[in-house]
């Protein structure tokens, strides 16, 4: 090993004094640029700790002469885009849904929100558009099972439907006509006949015929005589071929023996006020409100 | 410099005291504040542990390994808060062991999915996630429909959480077969159940209520996932640890 450095022959750039299978390595010094970016790396994390949030402690952490948290930061943030919108929120936050119909300014800045906040928190069940889907009711046809006006969309919204979560919530429950035995298999036979002759497309008329007393005993309290339905007591109308759960005679059976009753959640405590009047003036626009 | 990295690399024993220094400083940094968790969690009105229901259905969410796709962890960013509600606190995942913050969203944060959908749309949305979300890559999980759980072993799944420091009492530890019955039928006496577990949804969450089985369970622990703490009653300065 030698005692003294040697010096590379071409670069005069000391050797290392180790060697392998003849190779050797040269004593570079570190780019400069790249060491005065360390070095001032080294600076701004200083900066920055004296600055920020950064040391953990035994009972809390250094909280920086800026007293910046991300969550006050969010708080200034989400004040300042909704002034950003112009009073547009507080103009909401003022006026019933059909005044905002009314405003055409308004009308359009409620119709985007309501459609943004929508595809958000309604498509899943509803699907986009509000085209439906089986057992989620479609929102763009004028088939209403608790009202398609503007305050009747704005009290489905803001309580829901059978969710029990909400004391003021939507409920109406269709009794289990088989499963209790209230009627048994061939009489509920007999009713989807004369159900289906709403629609002209019983195949039987003698069992359809037969169904009309036992209709008329159980079903068109709620139902409606001719089956116009009742949106009082969210029974949907049987007379317009609309059918949530399925229209052949089988699923209109089975719906009678054994109903599913769909559910929506109550969005008063997850949506603000504002964003349920948006969406109402939205649902409303869709294609059927009334 | 002071020390030249030749000196360092050519004595063992320097080395190894200079390495062993640099280690601790890291080793300290990274657990001391894990001896202070106590002042790091925020006091807020509202967290329970979970029901039993909800304890299996977690365990079926950590088996089926949702936490790939899916976080619990809703940051304070503007769009964040927007779209999924009020960011996460850390007193919300207190008593999970171990957090399902994840760091990966392929699917939607659920952090604040409880009260979203109705418990009918989880079940189709299990089954077919296509059927209810057209874009959606979700594999489907049909197969909890036809499996039900295993419930002789609940009480010991309230034990271990009672040993890393889950305040489940051993009024909970004893009830708890009957709470996990009782959260998946509408019929049930469920009085104990929300005296223990407050605001716990209580459904035939598969819409079947002669049997309990994973998706009944799942769906409980859906329906709660950040519906505990209520965010009206707190601005950013009362969240303070």
């Amino acid at each position: 090993m030698p005692t003294k450095p040697e010096k590379d022959a071409i670069t005069g750039t000391e050797i290392r004094s180790h060697e392998w299978d003849g190779i050797q390595e040269m004593d570079n010094p570190l780019p400069r640029w790249w060491l005065y970016v360390f070095y001032a790396s080294i600076l701004i994390s200083i900066i920055y700790m004296v600055l920020y949030p950064a040391i953990p402690g035994i009972t809390g952490y250094t909280k920086g002469i800026l007293g910046y948290t991300e969550r006050h930061a969010l708080e200034a943030d989400l004040v300042a885009h909704r002034e950003s919108q112009a009073g547009f929120f507080d103009r909401i936050a003022a006026a019933t849904p059909a005044e905002i119909r009314e405003d055409a300014d308004l009308l359009n800045f409620a119709l985007a929100g309501g459609k943004s906040a929508f595809a958000d928190n309604c498509a899943p069940c509803h699907a986009a558009g509000g085209a439906g889907r089986a057992g989620f009711p479609n929102l763009a046809d004028d088939d209403w099972l608790w009202g398609g006006s503007l305050d009747a969309i704005q009290t489905t919204l803001l309580h829901g439907i059978r969710w029990d979560q909400d004391d003021d919530t939507r409920v109406s429950e269709m009794p289990r006509f088989l499963a209790d035995e209230i009627l048994t298999t061939e009489q509920i036979a007999d009713v989807t006949q004369y159900v289906l002759a709403f629609v002209n497309r019983a195949d039987d008329p003698a069992a359809a015929a037969r169904g009309a007393p036992i209709y008329a005993e159980q079903c068109g309290v709620c139902h409606g005589a001719k089956g116009e339905g009742n949106q009082e007591l969210g029974s949907p109308r049987l007379s317009n071929d609309i059918w949530q759960y399925g229209g052949t005679a089988d699923l209109v059976a089975a719906q009678i023996g054994n109903p599913q009753h769909g559910v929506m959640p109550s969005w008063s405590g997850r949506l603000d006020e504002s964003t349920i009047k948006m969406l109402t003036v939205y649902v409303h626009s869709l294609g059927g409100g009334q | 410099m002071f020390i030249k990295h030749e000196k360092i690399e050519k004595n063992v024993g320097l080395m190894m005291v200079l390495t062993l220094i640099v280690v601790a400083i890291g080793g300290i940094v990274e657990i001391v504040p894990l001896y202070t968790i106590q002042s790091t969690i925020e006091k807020v009105q509202g967290m329970r542990p979970y029901s039993p229901l909800e304890l299996v259905g977690r365990n079926i969410y950590i088996r089926e390994g949702c936490y790939t796709c899916h976080s619990q962890q809703i940051r304070p960013f503007r769009d964040e808060v927007e779209r999924y509600g009020h960011y996460s606190i850390a007193a919300e995942s207190m008593y999970d062991h171990p957090f399902q913050w994840g760091s990966k969203r392929t699917g939607p944060d659920l952090a604040r999915v409880g009260g979203k959908y109705s418990n009918e749309w989880h079940v189709a949305h299990m089954v077919d996630p296509r059927a209810v979300v057209p874009e959606s890559i979700m594999p489907s999980y049909a197969f909890m429909l036809d499996r039900p759980i295993r419930t002789d072993d609940i009480a010991d799944h309230l034990r271990a959480n009672q040993i890393v420091g889950v305040p489940y009492t051993d009024e909970m530890v004893e009830n708890a077969l009957a709470d996990l019955l009782a959260q998946a039928n509408p019929d049930a006496d469920t009085d104990g159940l929300m005296q223990r577990y407050p605001k716990a949804v209580v459904a035939a969450f598969d819409g079947d209520p002669s049997n309990v089985t994973e998706m009944d369970a799942l769906i409980a622990y859906l329906q709660m996932l950040g519906t505990l703490v209520d965010f009206s009653q707190y601005r950013a300065d009362d969240l303070r640890q």
